[in-house]
């Protein structure tokens, strides 16, 4: 539910550097979004379209780079990224064993860039 | 007809809520008041739990709860009864609360008769992880009947929050609840995490909470 809110951010970043860039139409907007947000690319693409309709990003693809979950060793400092779904099988750092692991990526949530013209 | 350009934005989608948040923090600040974020799922106890923390800590701390639920004024009631000051937020249909709702709520109050406002957010722990409330400290409940998995369910939710609280521990005895387990996952997607294991019927653990509560309350407004 809470994908119109944040649909009606994106759009009304979007609108703003359209603003500022003297952007006549948006055709792109290119977002990451981090494994560990729950974003529904079908749903999300279905709120703008509505959203934006009467604005020059109607039309718009929105267009979702997922970033893995990645995990580091505090001990040995390995990066690691791993699958969210399988979190409870790792238990320990694949090259030291130690098992003070943090979190270091996977809750991105921004908008990268836009195509306009 | 102009080319097409690539037009760099690098911007959170949720900033705007951010800074908001980050203002209203500001406020409550200055007003020596502090905001706890209470999230759960429906039934895991919020309610009994603040109740709980109302009856234990009502001596040193004066106490407001910010009540949000999609259509009902049965928690605030509930809430009411105790003597503490109780705002209902009616979301209407909303699954979760912005800094926005919550600074409206905050309005309601006189701030400097508090020294600490819990917000009781909505029951759900996917929407409200997404949305900074501006509170101080997010802290959420698990209920040992919901089972030990959960944390591989809702990942965002357990690793956004400074404290987490296992309720109900009076199922512990007739339930598979792993609780080394929990500790384990919840542990990996938040290493900085405070888990406390508290009853709120038998009143077990309830200490622990409290306590934890009264220190972060001192330290944020100055109060002993």
């Amino acid at each position: 539910m809470h994908e119109m809110p944040v649909t009606q951010s994106i759009l009304d970043i979007c609108l703003k550097h359209a603003k500022t860039n003297n952007v006549k139409r948006i055709y792109t907007i290119n977002l990451v979004i981090g494994e560990m947000s729950d974003l529904e690319d079908e749903w999300i693409q279905r709120y703008f379209d509505y959203l934006s309709k009467d604005t020059i990003a109607r039309g718009a693809r929105l267009k979702i780079r997922r970033t893995p979950v990645v995990l580091q060793c505090r001990s040995c400092s390995h990066r690691f990224e791993i699958d969210i779904k399988k979190i409870k099988d790792i238990s320990s750092c694949p090259e030291c064993e130690g098992e003070d692991l943090c979190l270091i990526s996977g809750k991105e949530y921004y908008i990268k860039d836009m195509e306009a013209e | 007809m102009d080319e097409v350009r690539l037009i760099e934005i690098k911007k959170d989608i949720l900033s705007d809520n951010k800074g908001l948040a980050d203002q209203l923090r500001m406020r409550l600040k200055e007003r020596k008041t502090f905001l706890l974020n209470l999230m759960s799922s429906p039934g895991s106890g919020k309610t009994s739990l603040i109740i709980k923390t109302i009856e234990t800590i009502k001596d040193r701390f004066r106490i407001g709860v910010l009540e949000a639920d999609i259509d009902s004024i049965v928690d605030a009631q509930k809430v009411a009864s105790t003597g503490t000051r109780a705002v209902q937020l009616r979301t209407g249909g909303f699954c979760h609360l912005d800094a926005p709702m919550v600074a409206k709520g905050i309005d309601a109050f006189d701030l400097d008769e508090l020294d600490l406002i819990i917000i009781e957010n909505v029951g759900n722990l996917v929407c409200p992880a997404e949305f900074d409330t501006g509170a101080v400290k997010n802290a959420m409940i698990l209920s040992v009947p919901e089972g030990d998995d959960k944390p591989l369910k809702y990942p965002l939710m357990f690793s956004i929050c400074d404290i987490l609280i296992i309720n109900k521990t009076d199922y512990l005895s007739i339930s598979d609840f792993d609780m080394a387990l929990l500790r384990t996952h919840v542990s990996k997607l938040n290493p900085e995490i405070k888990i406390i294991e508290v009853s709120c019927k038998t009143g077990q653990g309830i200490d622990d909470w409290t306590d934890w509560l009264a220190e972060e309350v001192g330290s944020f407004t100055g109060k002993p």
